[in-house]
């Protein structure tokens, strides 16, 4: 019997409540089947699991708050032997499990008497009214660490909306990563001519938006620069074979999530403005999938039309850069030693120096450069 | 098809590709656009289920004739009976 396990779906989850089951004990599952679903501030999300099997026990019934590690059923893996984790179940390994669970699983209860706590955390406690002796401590010999005190502080606050997983995110970002930005603006004449007559040919479950060209242009750049497609985990950077692109999705009501493309580099522009389209709908109905929410590699922040030029977008850790698109907008530009109106559209990066620099920044962005300039080849 | 029942299908389409709008409060004469916030993906995404329910292919030039819900009734309305 194996476990399955209430996964972590982001750095900054620490718990979820089971809303409902898929499966039955006795029913057999495949690598992939959505086997429950949880609701988190990121909305109800379906759990995959990643062996193929028999389930045995449903140990948590719906409407309980299960914290991530923790066993939510038992499973016989099929033929007794673990399957292979491919690339996406590995990439969520490194992405959340070994960020997150290690530590998560270490956690002691409160500490008796006199709490043992490094300075720092004793400091944040005490800025934050927090009692240590109420603070779970994982540190080295049962310490409470700042780490913990933060946590014990979110615990403690109303059930975390999505605006504070933000900003807890976009604080780490800022206070761990340092950021180096790039700007450049790319004559969008050619891709923006293609899509037109493209969409004029095709019916419209077959249409395309800039959007999709600007993906897949970022997707296949990123084939040649590695370094900006990946995770900074335990203190180094780690490449990521896939190519997931993470799309900024702003929700109606209020926040953003950054679900990934899976492979978008080896879809197809049909393909992937299908898949965009699925993942813009399931964000906004609150209704995606764990490894839509975990998977993504880098991400790609794209306000689209009718609004501002240009965007300095934050690295959502722990990812180690960012690709930032404004509208497409009408403005003078020179072509063949003349100056005529062109669709352009400023295009930015910003990169983990940690990893990468300036240098290789500019070499990515002049590769994306020059794909939208052939449409075609996309 | 009744104009009733258009009306029927096209705020199932609606609600279908965006689920987190308030159809309550819809405005069947203002823009989705300015009501929503809709950009050019939920257009599409409008469209496309339209396409589904309807069946006949809407052309691009078409789009601004399917802004709000009175319009894009009064728009289906006449194709169908085309």
């Amino acid at each position: 019997m194996a476990e399955f396990r209430m996964p972590s779906l982001g750095a900054d989850m620490e718990s979820a409540k089971l809303t409902e089951w898929m499966v039955k004990p006795g029913d057999t599952v495949k690598r992939g089947d959505i086997v429950a679903a949880v609701e988190t501030s990121k909305g109800i999300i379906d759990i995959e699991i990643f062996e193929a099997g028999q389930i045995g026990e449903l140990l948590v019934q719906p409407g309980t708050d299960v914290a991530v590690g923790a066993p939510l059923a038992l499973y016989v893996p099929a033929g007794g032997e673990r399957a292979q984790p491919a690339a996406v179940a590995a990439v969520e390994q490194s992405a959340a499990a070994r960020a997150v669970e290690p530590r998560a699983a270490k956690v002691v209860g409160p500490a008796a008497g006199r709490a043992r706590a490094s300075p720092a955390a004793r400091r944040r406690a005490q800025e934050l009214g927090i009692d240590l002796a109420s603070v779970a401590a994982t540190g080295p010999d049962g310490a409470i660490t700042l780490d913990d005190v933060e946590r014990a502080a979110t615990a403690k606050a109303p059930k975390a909306d999505m605006r504070s997983v933000i900003g807890r995110a976009m604080s780490r970002s800022k206070r761990e990563i340092p950021h180096y930005y790039l700007a450049t603006t790319i004559d969008m004449s050619t891709s923006m001519a293609w899509l037109e007559h493209w969409n004029r040919e095709h019916a419209v479950t077959e249409r395309l938006l800039p959007g999709a060209l600007l993906l897949k242009a970022v997707a296949r750049a990123l084939e040649k620069s590695p370094e900006l497609n990946g995770f900074w985990l335990d203190g180094r950077f780690e490449a990521s074979r896939e190519i997931n692109v993470g799309v900024a999705i702003r929700l109606r009501t209020g926040g953003l999530i950054a679900p990934g493309l899976a492979a978008a580099n080896e879809r197809t522009l049909p393909e992937l403005m299908r898949q965009l389209q699925g993942l813009v709908q399931r964000a906004r109905a609150g209704r995606l999938k764990q490894s839509e929410i975990t998977n993504a590699t880098i991400t790609v922040s794209s306000l689209g039309e009718g609004g501002v030029e240009t965007v300095y977008p934050i690295i959502y850790p722990p990812q180690v850069a960012i690709v930032g698109f404004g509208g497409v907008v009408n403005r003078p530009w020179v072509a063949a030693g003349k100056i005529a109106a062109a669709p352009v559209v400023t295009a930015t990066l910003a990169g983990d120096h940690r990893v990468t620099d300036g240098h290789r920044g500019s070499q990515f962005l002049t590769d994306l450069e020059r794909r939208l300039q052939q449409p075609e080849q996309l | 098809m009744k104009r009733d029942e258009i009306r029927t299908a096209v705020l199932e389409a609606l609600l279908e590709i965006a689920p987190d709008v308030d159809a309550s409060a819809l405005d069947p004469a203002h823009a989705f656009r300015d009501q929503f916030d809709f950009d050019s993906m939920d257009y599409l995404n409008f469209v496309t289920a339209l396409h589904r329910r309807f069946g006949f292919d809407i052309p691009e030039h078409d789009y601004p004739e399917l802004s709000s819900l009175e319009s894009s009734v009064g728009y289906l309305e006449a194709h169908l009976s085309a």
